[in-house]
């Protein structure tokens, strides 16, 4: 059995990683990656709490968050598909037109 | 039976609706069927109940409906509650039958008028809440009245909006009415203070227990209202001008309903009134010195509808010096007979001007009694009527109320006896200029003379015979009568009746006396007047051509309205220059527009957040993200 604080150190450390790379990097796709990977840092706090607790509601929230990951992905990169065609790039500097 | 009384108002309402939201789509046909069928059917429904009343004992002659509960709020609740006693119901007689026989006038009237629906819809509008005035059970329903004919009178007078003299007529009349209205308000919350309902019923009940000087103040600030609506000094200007509007309106609201609905509201309060010595004092005089000062004016005016005007202030005078000196009936009763004649002489002169294409100046008629046959004949039963000749209408009311100034006072008779003497002068100078003498009217104008239509002459000749027959309600006892309204009224006024200071009766002789002297000094007027006006063949001077001074005192009204404007509308305006220079200019703009430039200044500089770059935003987020968690977390 593993201990839970290793779950959360590891989920801790992904969610950083997710953070950082939101904060960090300009493109587009790998900003989408961590926003994802931030989400799943969640969903393994919830199955191992879950686990945890004996309680399986946890889990059904980690379904509720992957459909709703799922659906923000088809959004997510319909727009990343119409932005490429219109800029040539994935860099997300070039849009900085809307502003004062 | 209680459906009855409520259908009364409810027809006219009914009609006004159809008529205002179809007014644009509505044949002339239809409009004329609705409009004068709702006020037919009101006035059958008025008869039935009239025909009840009557068969009922003296004692429990009222019927009082209550449709729903209006307003209830701690102690105070008001109904739309109806009363029907024997002062309502011949109210409603009166409204509902001459309101019918004037929109049976109005549709020869306004026939080719472009507002014809829009015309007819204000008309039913107003017979509804004149109703509404005359039937409410409480002063609320009756206040509710009383503004809503306001309101049609002032829609009415400014019907011709385009023209604009005729809309700052209605404007004056409207702004005149407030300042009555606001005393009446006054007066229903101070009766709510003290008498702890506005029931007429409990109010009149509970008369005798209130202390003199509020029912002073009460009854007083009842009166300034009443003063307003029915065109007394120092309210009454908006009255002359007010014949602005269509001549069937001005017969309808300016003659025969609305302005006497300060005489009603006097009537039904009588007890309060009989209770409050100095009031009486107040009405008396207010009256007798309208009745001088209005006859006056009337003695040079050269509009026709200008002299019929000064004659209703006139006359309305003379009912509230009867109800001044107690003679509630007697008030009443020449209310009644006066609807009648001065209604007539509204239409005949409407009839007139109709005949001679809206000429309304009498220097420009004469000679008409050969064109207009049937308006010449009504209208000089009307001015007999008004003059007060035996048998007609204005002989036993007029009468009346001079018999009850004689019992009272040597001095205030003489004035009355003096302001019905200029009067008839003044009726028969209008009568002899307009359809006797030579034809002075122009060539083009006589081409096209023509007597009016059916539907205008039936009215006339209706009224007319009301003219001629209404005084019989009346016949004093001296002249082997039993009058009848007397007894029928009696149910309203005994309880001020038992209250009052009994005058010293007059014997039969005086009152043959007073007669007597009355018709003689009357025909000796009419005579004088015959023989200016006919035999001399005298025309009133032209504008411009210099008169006495006193003459010019009179045509110039007094110059009261110059002087309400010196003393009331030039300071008040300047006052409101100067508020709109300093409070609203400076004050009120210049604080909105602060709030405006900050709200500018401040965004100014808050937009350069606004950097577009989406790595800063979502810095800003986290950032912002850890900060509250850390919060959270220390709270």
């Amino acid at each position: 059995m593993v201990p839970i604080e290793y779950y959360l150190w590891l989920s801790a450390v992904l969610f950083t990683i997710g953070v950082l790379g939101v904060l960090y990097r300009r493109n587009a796709i790998i900003i989408f990656m961590c926003i994802e990977l931030m989400l799943n840092a969640v969903n393994l706090v919830m199955v191992a709490f879950s686990n945890y607790l004996n309680d399986s509601s946890g889990q059904v929230f980690v379904f509720f968050i992957m459909a709703v990951a799922a659906a923000e992905v088809a959004v997510g990169l319909a727009i990343l598909v119409v932005m490429y065609r219109n800029t040539k790039t994935t860099d997300i500097d070039i849009l900085n037109q809307l502003k004062w | 039976m209680d459906m009855l009384v409520s259908l009364v108002p409810l027809l006219p309402l009914l009609g006004f609706l159809i008529i205002g939201l179809n007014s644009r789509r509505l044949s002339h046909g239809v409009t004329v069927a609705v409009a004068c069928g709702s006020v037919l059917a009101a006035f059958v429904i008025a008869v039935v109940l009239f025909c009840q009343l009557s068969s009922l004992p003296a004692d429990a002659r009222f019927i009082s409906v209550t449709v729903f509960n209006w307003i209830s709020a701690g102690s105070f609740s008001a109904s739309l509650g109806f009363l029907v006693d024997p002062l309502s119901a011949l109210m409603l007689l009166i409204i509902t039958g001459v309101g019918f026989l004037i929109h049976l006038y109005s549709v020869g009237y306004m026939h080719d008028d472009e507002g014809f629906n829009r015309f007819f819809s204000y008309l039913n509008l107003f017979v509804f809440f004149m109703l509404l005035l005359v039937m409410g059970s409480n002063y609320l329903v009756m206040f509710v009245g009383w503004e809503g004919v306001g309101l049609c009178s002032y829609l009415l007078i400014g019907f011709w909006f385009k023209n604009r003299d005729y809309t700052n007529a209605a404007n004056k009349a409207f702004i005149m009415n407030r300042i009555g209205d606001l005393g009446l308000l006054l007066g229903v919350i101070l009766i709510f203070v003290h008498f702890g309902s506005i029931q007429y019923n409990e109010v009149l009940a509970k008369a005798t227990t209130i202390d003199k000087g509020t029912l002073t103040l009460i009854t007083m600030l009842l009166f300034v209202g009443a003063m307003g609506k029915s065109a007394q000094i120092p309210l009454y200007t908006w009255l002359p001008d007010a014949m602005a509007g269509p001549t069937p309106v001005s017969a309808l609201i300016h003659a025969a309903t609305m302005v006497t609905a300060g005489i009603y509201m006097i009537a039904r309060n009588n007890v309060l009134y009989t209770l409050s010595e100095p009031t009486q004092h107040v009405i008396m005089i207010v009256g007798l010195a309208t009745a001088l000062f209005a006859a006056t004016i009337a003695l040079v005016q050269n509009d026709i509808k200008k002299v019929l005007a000064y004659s209703t202030v006139s006359q309305l005078g003379l009912m509230f010096l009867a109800l001044g000196l107690g003679a509630y009936t007697s008030g009443i009763f020449h209310m009644a007979t006066h609807a009648f004649f001065k209604a007539l002489l509204f239409l005949g002169a409407g009839s007139v001007i109709h005949a001679l294409q809206g000429e309304q100046d009498i220097r420009n008629m004469g000679g008409l009694r050969k064109h207009l046959p049937i308006t010449s004949v009504t209208f000089f039963i009307a001015v007999l009527a008004i003059s007060g000749i035996f048998p007609f209408a204005g002989f036993f009311s007029k009468d009346e109320i001079l018999a009850a100034a004689y019992a009272q006072d040597k001095v205030v008779w003489a004035i009355a006896l003096f302001a019905s003497l200029l009067t008839s002068f003044y009726m028969f100078r209008l009568f002899f200029l307009t359809f006797s003498g030579k034809v002075r009217a122009s060539e083009h104008t006589m081409h096209h003379i023509h007597e009016s239509p059916k539907s205008m002459t039936l009215p006339l000749v209706v009224l007319a015979v009301l003219s001629v027959a209404g005084g019989f309600m009346g016949v004093p006892e001296a002249l082997h009568g039993s009058h009848w309204l007397n007894g029928f009224l009696a149910p309203v006024f005994a309880p001020s009746a038992s209250l009052a200071h009994h005058a010293e009766h007059l014997s039969h002789s005086t009152e043959y006396m007073l007669m007597g002297v009355v018709t003689v000094l009357t025909l000796v007027m009419i005579a004088i007047a015959y023989v200016q006006y006919v035999s001399k063949n005298q025309v009133p001077a032209a504008e411009g051509v210099s008169t006495s001074p006193f003459h010019r005192l009179l045509y110039n009204k007094y110059y009261v309205d110059e002087l309400y404007d010196a003393i009331i509308v030039k300071p008040l305006f300047w006052l409101s220059v100067q508020f709109d220079a300093i409070i609203e200019r400076l004050g009120i703009d210049n604080l909105v527009n602060t709030f405006g430039s900050s709200v500018v200044w401040g965004s100014r500089a808050a937009r350069r957040l606004q950097t577009g770059s989406i790595g800063f935003y979502i810095f800003v987020m986290v950032i912002s993200i850890m900060v509250l968690l850390a919060t959270a977390f220390v709270l």
